[in-house]
């Protein structure tokens, strides 16, 4: 602890935290170091993979290149907070059924980013998840399951609800 | 034998086993996972390639006293990762081999001081001349290993080449270059160590080998069998790049913990991962091959150089089965190769899903559409007069005694690929395209499990128990890091039993409690390990009948229940099996010849690739793979195993460089060593012909490792197609593709220069 430290809030998977560390810290470190969770992974510490993906207030963004005190006030979502009362999200049931997590290393950042790219666009063509999934890097997929995967999970979304399964919180 | 019997729940496509934690994110990997008093651990390395190291000297504005400082000299044991051959030490002493190599190791309680004081680690030393190439090692210009640099060889003879060369039709040479490929496991490599004067040494880490490490730990603290435990936590990916490399990482992290006497973390940043650990073989591959007049293939010399780095590590059985795949998948009577791997002064190269097959497929899948276009045939003909058949023999004088049916996979993947009609229209498109589209074809085998004699030596042990709770679990040292071994293997023991999938687990991969099934590599998990546990399986529902009173047709209530019984007898309920070789195997280990494998995988794979002669980029558009595994044991796990190893494929052909600037990789970032996203993987479809190997866990060959062999000779053959360039070497990035086009213009356009 260090008084010079400020003390920042911000909301994670619906709940109100405060942490007080050094402002230019790594989200992704007070994440995982001050608050355990574990689930945002790093890659490697410069933005290029994608595995540290969270949302902060509606947007997708590596958190390994988010010093915290950018984060104050923010609402951020973490592979943690995508569960619904216990039961697996869609796309987490997707990537199941589908074969989208081989290692598991890359999941929780390419399933912020699934989650991203069917809130802003519930029905997205090939191409478009192509491109909304282009920063997440996957080494063991080849990648065609994990589109499957967000198909499939597209698919469970009423095409006339767009809403309501991906963008339960 | 159960390899045609109907299963319910092998073939089936179960989800896979630790999916739902890893959905979640609560999977637990090594970064994820805190010790009570925990320290962090950093490497000093080297900066120069070779030379002595004069003297290490401290800066003053550190407080030392707050770390742990290890060098050579607290090694209790031996200075040496023992893999092979004990040549590589654990920490350099007294002189070092390449660039970031470890001398000296640093702890912490605090993890972000750690990057401060290795860089105030003041090494100095007096160089010594190093080499970087084959080349320089082949004319010995230093002598940087051994008494010749050399660190093995092979030489495989069937028939006479020799007398072969003044009768034959055609004589086509070429020879095939391929470069390091780094493996990018999305989570770099990481370990955490505990060490206590009386329970010794424990690791946790990501790794593939839990025993290697152990039998690594065993000599550099000097410790007995039952003082050293090693545990995998959960993998975020390895491909071979896991093989090797933790045993040094682990003893690193292990000297430490003892030196500080507290648990040490040691997880390495992406930079330090790519720049001081394993690659994949850069190689050089010279065929000369005759063939009669009607284009049948009648001799073949090959000679094959590795550049296996520094340290000999993995890089004799990388070589042997580069060697071993040379020829390809085709029969000839006079086969002569001959196989050398040299020492540079480079990081050691190490296994690699492939593990050399990669290097000899290019080599030999290039080469025959070389041959094509020089003695005039079409490359799918040429490959079809010359494919091995059931009876044939390979280079090493092995009977094909299981079916063999290449021409099978040739025709389905023409046909799916509709091959004929898109390389009539790419040839018509061509004329007026700048965007010049081909169709380019490899066919291969990879065998499965050990070389040879290998599994015979390994002599694994697997099997299954029941704990109190009521679960069946799979015991076996076999580890997952997403190819799905926690998936096939309880899939396999609840199908032998006669249980549902649900109520099967795997025990932790923990060396205190499994037994040693062998290394997870060489694509033997589903073959050899899982065939141990099938009959692990069988062997315990035979047990618990004769002895627990269970019926011949039961319910797992039933079965749980004669487990209670047999367990209130004989305190415990498990049943382990040992490796027993298919009958009919020989192998002598001095002339290389006889059963290479015990069973080989096949496939064909076409790639149709675009290459724009305006930007010079060569893009794969669509990518088919037919291939023959045995059994297909889950069809979801089977199909991402074979898509993500042609990603990794196309990579390795067009985007993967490893670039070296005095030995030491100079793009050591995401950034600028690329591999293929989500917006560069082509379509791949994927088609299993099954045919059960009968001594395979219910039909089941090897799969990992053989969708990697074909990608890049696929692609360099269709981009040969579309433009008319034969490549001869990868990575073959755009600005090769610009110089070499230019070059041809000029010579083409002598007037306009």
């Amino acid at each position: 602890m260090n008084n010079c430290w400020p003390t920042i809030r911000f909301i994670v998977n619906d709940e109100c935290r405060a942490v007080h560390v050094p402002p230019m810290k790594r989200l992704l470190d007070v994440l995982r170091e001050d608050l355990r969770l574990t689930g945002t992974k790093e890659g490697c510490g410069e933005g290029e993979c994608g595995s540290c993906s969270v949302r902060i207030n509606g947007e997708l963004v590596n958190s390994c290149l988010v010093p915290v005190l950018q984060a104050e006030g923010a609402n951020i979502q973490t592979v943690e907070g995508l569960a619904i009362g216990g039961e697996l999200h869609p796309l987490q049931q997707a990537f199941l059924t589908c074969g989208g997590a081989q290692c598991g290393i890359c999941t929780p950042g390419m399933l912020m980013a699934a989650t991203q790219l069917l809130t802003q666009n519930p029905h997205p063509s090939m191409a478009e998840i192509r491109e909304g999934l282009a920063g997440n890097l996957c080494r063991c997929t080849g990648f065609m399951r994990i589109f499957d995967s967000v198909i499939a999970a597209a698919a469970m979304t009423p095409a006339d609800a767009p809403e309501q399964a991906v963008h339960a919180r | 034998m159960n390899t045609h019997a109907k299963t319910r729940i092998v073939g089936a496509p179960v989800p896979r086993k630790e999916g739902v934690d890893k959905l979640l994110g609560r999977a637990r990997y090594v970064d994820d996972i805190e010790r009570e008093g925990m320290w962090h651990g950093a490497t000093v390395r080297s900066t120069i390639p070779r030379g002595f190291i004069r003297s290490i000297g401290f800066d003053r504005n550190i407080n030392w006293t707050e770390f742990a400082i290890v060098t050579a000299a607290d090694v209790p044991g031996k200075n040496q990762i023992h893999i092979i051959v004990a040549d590589q030490p654990c920490l350099a002493d007294g002189k070092v081999n390449h660039c970031d190599e470890a001398i000296l190791l640093l702890a912490h309680p605090d993890k972000h001081k750690l990057r401060e004081a290795v860089a105030a680690v003041q090494i100095e030393y007096d160089p010594l001349p190093p080499i970087f190439t084959i080349e320089e090692s082949e004319r010995q210009d230093a002598i940087v290993w051994g008494a010749d640099n050399m660190l093995k060889s092979f030489l495989i003879e069937k028939g006479d080449v020799e007398p072969v060369w003044a009768t034959a039709a055609h004589i086509i040479e070429g020879e095939y270059r391929t470069g390091a490929q780094e493996h990018l496991y999305i989570e770099n490599n990481g370990v955490i160590a505990e060490w206590g004067a009386e329970s010794g040494v424990t690791v946790w880490g990501s790794l593939q080998c839990p025993f290697y490490v152990h039998k690594s730990l065993l000599s550099v603290f000097d410790l007995p069998e039952d003082k050293v435990r090693v545990i995998q936590t959960e993998t975020g990916g390895a491909f071979g790049g896991k093989e090797d490399y933790p045993s040094i990482l682990a003893a690193h992290a292990a000297l430490l913990a003892m030196k500080s006497g507290h648990p040490v973390k040691m997880v390495y940043d992406r930079m330090e991962d790519l720049a001081a650990t394993t690659k994949r073989h850069p190689s050089r591959i010279r065929h000369r091959t005759a063939l009669d007049k009607n284009g049948k293939l009648l001799a073949m010399d090959i000679d094959i150089a590795t550049d296996g780095g520094a340290y000999s590590t993995l890089s004799s059985t990388v070589l042997s089965r580069a060697t071993l795949h040379s020829t390809g998948p085709y029969v000839c009577p006079n086969v002569r190769v001959r196989s050398h791997s040299w020492a540079t002064n480079t990081v050691p190269y190490g296994a690699f899903r492939g593990f050399g097959a990669p290097q000899a497929v290019f080599a030999i899948e290039r080469h025959m559409d070389e041959i094509a276009a020089a003695i005039g045939l079409n490359p799918i003909e040429l490959r079809r007069r010359n494919f091995l058949h059931d009876g044939d023999t390979t280079a090493t004088e092995q009977v094909m005694r299981e079916p063999v049916i290449l021409d099978t996979l040739l025709d389905r993947a023409l046909a799916d690929s509709d091959y004929y009609a898109r390389r009539a229209r790419f040839a018509r498109d061509n004329q007026t395209n700048p965007v010049k589209r081909g169709m380019g074809i490899a066919a291969f085998y990879h065998g499965s499990g050990f070389t040879g004699s290998g599994e015979r030596y390994l002599n694994s042990l697997a099997g299954v128990d029941v704990t109190p709770e009521g679960k069946v679990r799979v015991m076996v040292s076999s580890t997952e890091f997403g190819q799905g071994t926690n998936t096939i293997l309880t899939q396999i023991a609840a199908e032998a039993i006669g249980i549902p999938y649900e109520d099967v687990i795997m025990a932790p991969p923990d060396t205190g409690i499994v037994p040693n099934s062998g290394p997870t590599v060489a694509s033997r998990t589903s073959m050899v390990v899982g065939r141990l546990i099938e009959r692990a399986g069988l062997q315990l529902v035979a047990l618990l009948r004769e002895h627990a009173g269970l019926g011949s047709h039961f319910t797992r209530d039933e079965f749980f229940a004669a487990c209670a019984r047999y367990r209130a007898v004989q305190g415990k309920v498990d049943s382990l099996c040992r490796y027993e070789p298919p009958p009919g195997i020989f192998w002598d280990d001095q002339k290389y010849r006889g059963e290479a494998y015990p069973a080989f995988a096949w496939s064909v794979q076409v790639a149709q690739v675009a290459v724009d002669t305006v930007t010079y980029s060569a893009e794969v558009e669509e990518f088919w793979s037919v291939q023959e595994v045995g059994r297909v044991l889950n069809p979801v796990l089977a199909g991402g195993q074979i898509e993500g190893g042609i990603a990794q494929g196309i990579g390795y052909a067009l985007y993967e460089k490893v670039l070296l600037q005095n030995g030491h990789m100079a793009n050591n970032q995401m950034t600028n060593y690329i591999m293929p996203t989500a917006e560069d993987v082509p379509p791949i479809h994927v088609f299993f012909e099954e045919i059960p190997f009968q001594y395979g866990a219910y039909g089941a060959k090897g799969i990992g490792e053989l969708p990697h062999d074909g990608p890049a000779p696929a692609i360099l053959n269709a981009i040969r197609d579309a433009t008319g360039v034969g490549f001869h070497s990868i990575p073959l990035l755009p600005e090769d593709l610009f110089a070499e086009f230019v070059a041809r213009q000029m010579m083409a356009e002598p007037a306009a220069v």
